[in-house]
């Protein structure tokens, strides 16, 4: 009985499987209509088997009550899949991958395009069909949900995480005439300007590796120390300053990128306030000091500071002070007790910091376009080889390859630095200790250190603020004007209605489309994925959680490069749309909301889950009635993560974008590249007041956990 | 439940190829000129015909490489601007569409010119000849006027010019220089003249706008880009070198196989009319335009008064020239240390 109930979801699988090959257009663009079985019937003979797939399909339903237990509904669905993807990837849009299927189907020989809706829907179906067939046979414990949660998450990583980045490695295989061999890969890979240390002894340049490298570990270095300083300041002594360092730290999160660049520019550039002041002084010649590593690490550190700064100090915030007061107790001077306790305590936290931002300095691609000068680094290298005038996708993808390796490389070091001490200090004992201040030696050169980046800071920002209102800050001509927020978004309402004249609406709308779209679809795939890890138990879980952390680990340059190799051909032809930018920010920042998710999950016990399903709830009916509502906080992060970086991200969007969907950030870039400082700056001041209201908005909608807890007066429950 | 669920994730996925079918009354538009005048265009464009307007702007050499990247499935529909070489080897290449609009009649002869030399692939909608410009509060004495005297010793690090992979303007110094000089000699003046540069730009248009601020001296660009900087207020002289100088013709090309060909067609016999023409000098570009009813803009720099070379463009726009030209300069300038 239950088992005939359980079945009835044949009626969705089939019905949409029917309808993908019978009436949705099977191809990209094509009409309604223009299904499987008619363009079959006119010559793509290849589609056939897929719509005599469906149909006994369709028939098995109607005839057998059990089709997810008899062998041929699982042979069926197993069938369709396989010949979905084979005929997709098999025959191109210009001809078939292997000359031999010429000779099975003439007609491959003139190629076919991308996937349309009826494939799309024909895939949804069949891998719902394959769930229900796998938690037939016992997969997750022959719970349904779940099973369809797991087929569909993984098929989703396959699709856009793995695919991609196989692609991307076999294209940095591929000659500029497309052949594929070794050779082109090595000569790349080998290449001096790759390698080149020649800058060391001041006869040349040195490659891009090495000078990402150097850049990454010296912004990184830098950045850390300056996270410490920071964060001693507010743990650890009565600095006045607290709360101002806790609000500088919040800024660079919904900083849209170039914006920061332009403000150094406008500082420390030749003609710059600081750079003319200082050299008036000195009775030098202003210089063009801050075009290259200058530039780049100034911008660097101030964005990666703070970050660097929360990670540390909810480290240090952890260390149980009893151990510091015991050193005291024993005798030893504070710089010893620091040397020797607080220090060592700290190191889990100091790696993690460095490693953050080394990793975000290699897949840094807004500041060194702006400042780099003739400063080569891998990302900036990758973008020109792809969209500069020599279009090199090969070249690119062999970059990527270097870029995902450095960035394995940094994770490796990492764990090897921390190797296997124990690091535990808080225990169930007593943690009541006093927390021991920092010696003044240290305390004064963290305030020395502090001091020039929050001046710095504060002077970024203010360039920020008024930039965008004067008429041109780059020439310290101050007179305010709108001008600049009226060439960005002009309008004007006549015979035509609304017309937006502004050139910043289009990307203004579709950043906004895009942040909108992927906020809730992150959020979703993430806490589901959370769900899965923290509450199912099927085969193949630890390659799972490791494919939902890898799509966070890719730099953006290799993601947005990956797409290109993999998704501007068909069968999955999806570059130019929205759907591609959207696609990219849900897998790049699912690991976010997973993340919280699991942690949050963590702190709830499962009896509530159990007591729920005892009484009959299915795995989705649990997780909407019980488990969404007690991890709101987790969901409102990851929606405001999400859409925060899909309104600021540029590393992957850059080649992702195209002349109907341009995002801000982009649309940024070009303003900066071509010198209209002001415009940008305007621009970016909108971006972030966009992103201040939504996120509010978020707050209102979402809102935060409300636990069943007790109120002094209330109603009858 | 798991039917809702299904669902919700049955139409985020089905809506993935939404973005496929493209919206009727539209143009994509491939633009390399200033933003401004872009901007101006496309405004003027929508207001008169209703069409709306998807640009995008770019320098000339990325436009190029973008168009035959996307050849196979073409995403633009015109690509308006630019100086005529990289649009002379896209009609070579077969990237760019036959046409003879009816205003062909009414253009100066090197617009007709333009059009002859790549079949009507590919036709003149302005010119303007190539210099420099230098701001006049960093340079007071001993003004540079020729190509040689950018040599200076005093000038080290005070030039900037594009990178000629990704800029037109940047090509047309390297080819002017060739016919100019020779080419073992241009590219011994272009090795000499790399230690005064400073950066070599992404965009054409870059350096002059670097000189204008004072992050650098001197900017290679053309003319008239140097002519809207002074009109803005920049302390900037505009230089025709002594020794003579090359010339663009600013082209405009029908992107073959695009996804909107008639608003395509209406852009493009639009684009060629006086009035339309017309608007550049009000967002401050001063070519010459190439409609001979259309007006001259007073700030532009007149052609009869600059020593122009004859220049080849049927030779410099072609495939093989210009592409090894380029692989010349990447090698012998592009790989210098600095």
């Amino acid at each position: 009985m239950i088992r005939s109930a359980d079945g009835r979801i044949g009626v969705v699988w089939s019905g949409l499987l029917l309808a993908a090959v019978l009436v949705l257009p099977w191809f990209k663009g094509g009409a309604l209509g223009a299904s499987a079985l008619a363009e079959g019937l006119g010559g793509r003979a290849w589609l056939l088997p897929l719509v005599a797939v469906a149909l006994a399909f369709g028939a098995l339903f109607l005839l057998l009550r059990d089709w997810r237990i008899h062998p041929a509904g699982a042979a069926l669905v197993g069938a369709g899949l396989v010949w979905l993807i084979l005929q997709g990837f098999g025959i191109g849009l210009r001809g078939p991958a292997l000359p031999a299927i010429t000779a099975l189907f003439p007609a491959a020989g003139a190629g076919q395009p991308g996937f349309g809706w009826g494939a799309w829907v024909a895939g949804i179906a069949l891998i719902g069909a394959l769930a229900e067939v796998l938690a037939a046979r016992g997969f997750c414990r022959g719970e349904r949900f779940g099973a369809l949660a797991v087929v569909a998450i993984v098929t989703l990583l396959t699709l856009f995480v793995f695919f991609p980045i196989l692609k991307l490695m076999s294209s940095a295989f591929v000659a500029p005439d497309g052949t594929l061999s070794a050779a082109p890969f090595l000569a790349r890979i080998t290449a001096p300007d790759l390698w080149s240390i020649r800058c060391l002894n001041g006869a040349g340049r040195c490659g891009v590796v090495i000078n990402s490298v150097v850049l990454g570990v010296l912004s990184a270095g830098i950045a850390t120390a300056l996270g410490l300083a920071l964060a001693l300041l507010v743990a650890r002594t009565d600095f006045r300053m607290k709360r101002l360092l806790r609000a500088i730290s919040i800024l660079p999160i919904i900083t849209p990128p170039f914006v920061v660049g332009v403000a150094i520019i406008v500082l420390f550039g030749r003609t710059g306030l600081v750079t003319v002041e200082v050299a008036d002084w000195f009775g030098m010649r202003p210089t063009r000091w801050v075009y290259g590593l200058p530039g780049i690490l100034i911008a660097q550190v101030l964005a990666f500071a703070p970050v660097t700064f929360l990670v540390i100090l909810s480290g240090l915030e952890a260390i149980n002070p009893t151990l510091e007061e015991a050193s005291a107790t024993l005798g030893a001077r504070p710089v010893a007790t620091f040397r020797t306790v607080t220090w060592p305590l700290l190191r889990p936290a100091l790696a993690a910091a460095f490693l953050l931002a080394f990793i975000e300095s290699l897949s840094d691609f807004g500041n060194p376009i702006v400042l780099g000068g003739s400063y080569d680094v891998l990302s900036t290298k990758i973008f020109f080889a792809v969209v500069g005038a020599q279009y090199d996708l090969g070249q690119a993808a062999t970059l990527s390859v270097l870029l995902l390796a450095l960035t394995v490389a940094a994770f490796w070091v990492q764990t090897r630095w921390l190797g296997r001490a124990s690091y535990v200090t808080v225990t169930g004992k007593s943690d009541a200790g006093l927390v021991a201040p920092v010696p003044p030696i240290i305390r004064w050169a963290a305030v020395a250190a502090v001091l020039p980046f929050v001046a710095v800071t504060v002077a970024v920002y203010a360039i920020v603020l008024i930039g965008g209102v004067v008429k041109d800050i780059a020439r310290l001509e101050m007179t305010p004007t709108f001008g600049h927020l009226w060439t960005a978004f002009s309008f004007e309402i006549n015979g035509r209605g609304l017309q937006l004249f502004g050139s910043a609406w289009d990307s203004m709308i579709t950043t906004l489309w895009v942040s909108a779209l992927s906020a809730p679809l992150t959020m979703g795939v993430g806490i589901l994925t959370a769900w899965l890890i923290a509450r199912q138990d099927f085969a193949g879980k630890r390659t799972f959680e490791f494919g939902t952390l890898l799509s966070f680990a890719i730099p953006g340059t290799v993601v947005g490069v990956s797409y290109i190799a993999a998704f501007n051909v068909p069968p999955i032809d999806i570059t130019g749309t929205l759907w591609i930018l959207v696609i990219c920010f849900v897998f790049r920042n699912m690991a976010v909301g997973m993340r919280a998710g699991v942690a949050a999950l963590a702190q709830i016990d499962r009896s509530m889950e159990e007591a729920s399903q005892t009484m009959g709830a299915g795995g989705g009916r649990v997780l909407r009635d019980v488990v969404l509502p007690l991890i709101r906080p987790a969901i409102f992060t990851a929606l405001v993560y999400a859409f925060v970086t899909a309104m600021t991200a540029v590393s992957a969007v850059v080649f992702l974008v195209s002349a109907r969907h341009n995002m801000a950030t982009a649309y940024i870039m070009g303003r900066v590249e071509n010198g209209e400082y002001a415009l940008a700056i305007a621009y970016s001041t909108v971006l972030m007041l966009v992103m201040v209201a939504c996120v509010a908005l978020m707050n209102l909608a979402v809102g935060r956990a409300r636990l069943g807890r007790r109120t002094a007066v209330t109603g009858a429950a | 439940m798991t039917r809702r669920f299904t669902l919700i994730g049955a139409a985020a996925l089905a809506l993935l190829p939404a973005g496929a079918f493209a919206q009727a009354n539209e143009l994509v538009l491939y633009c390399t000129v200033g933003e401004e005048w872009c901007r101006a265009q496309s405004e003027a464009f929508t207001r008169e015909t209703g069409i709306k307007v998807l640009m995008t702007r770019k320098s000339s050499g990325e436009t190029f490489a973008q168009i035959k990247a996307e050849a196979a499935q073409p995403r633009g529909d015109v690509w308006w601007g630019g100086t005529g070489d990289p649009h002379l080897q896209a009609a070579q290449e077969g990237l760019t569409e036959e046409y003879r609009s009816p205003m062909l009649t009414e253009l100066q002869p090197w617009a007709v010119a333009q059009a002859e030399t790549s079949g009507y692939r590919t036709v003149g909608i302005y010119a303007g000849a190539l210099g420099y410009g230098y701001n006049s509060t960093r340079v007071t004495e001993n003004p540079p006027s020729c190509w040689k005297d950018l040599l200076d010793p005093r000038f080290k690090d005070e030039i900037q010019v594009a990178n000629p992979n990704s800029s037109g303007t940047a090509y047309t110094m390297l080819a002017t220089l060739v016919q100019l000089m020779g080419e073992d000699e241009a590219f011994a003046y272009l090795k000499a003249l790399h230690a005064n540069v400073s950066q070599y730009t992404k965009s054409g248009s870059a350096p002059i706008r670097a000189a204008a601020t004072g992050e650098t001296t001197i900017g290679i660009v053309f003319m008239h880009d140097a002519v809207a900087q002074a009109v803005e207020g920049a302390p900037i002289v505009t230089v025709a070198p002594c020794e003579g100088t090359g010339y663009e013709v600013g082209s405009m090309s029908l992107i073959k196989g695009g996804p909107n060909p008639e608003a395509a067609r209406i852009w493009y016999d639009w684009a060629l009319t006086a009035k339309a023409q017309e608007i550049g000098a009000t967002a401050k570009s001063f070519q010459v335009p190439s409609n001979v009813n259309a007006a001259t803009p007073p700030e532009a720099p007149k052609l009869a008064d600059i020593k122009l070379i004859d220049y080849d463009f049927a030779k410099y726009g072609s495939s093989e020239v210009r592409t090894a030209l380029l692989a010349r300069w990447d090698a012998e300038i592009g790989a210098l240390p600095k």
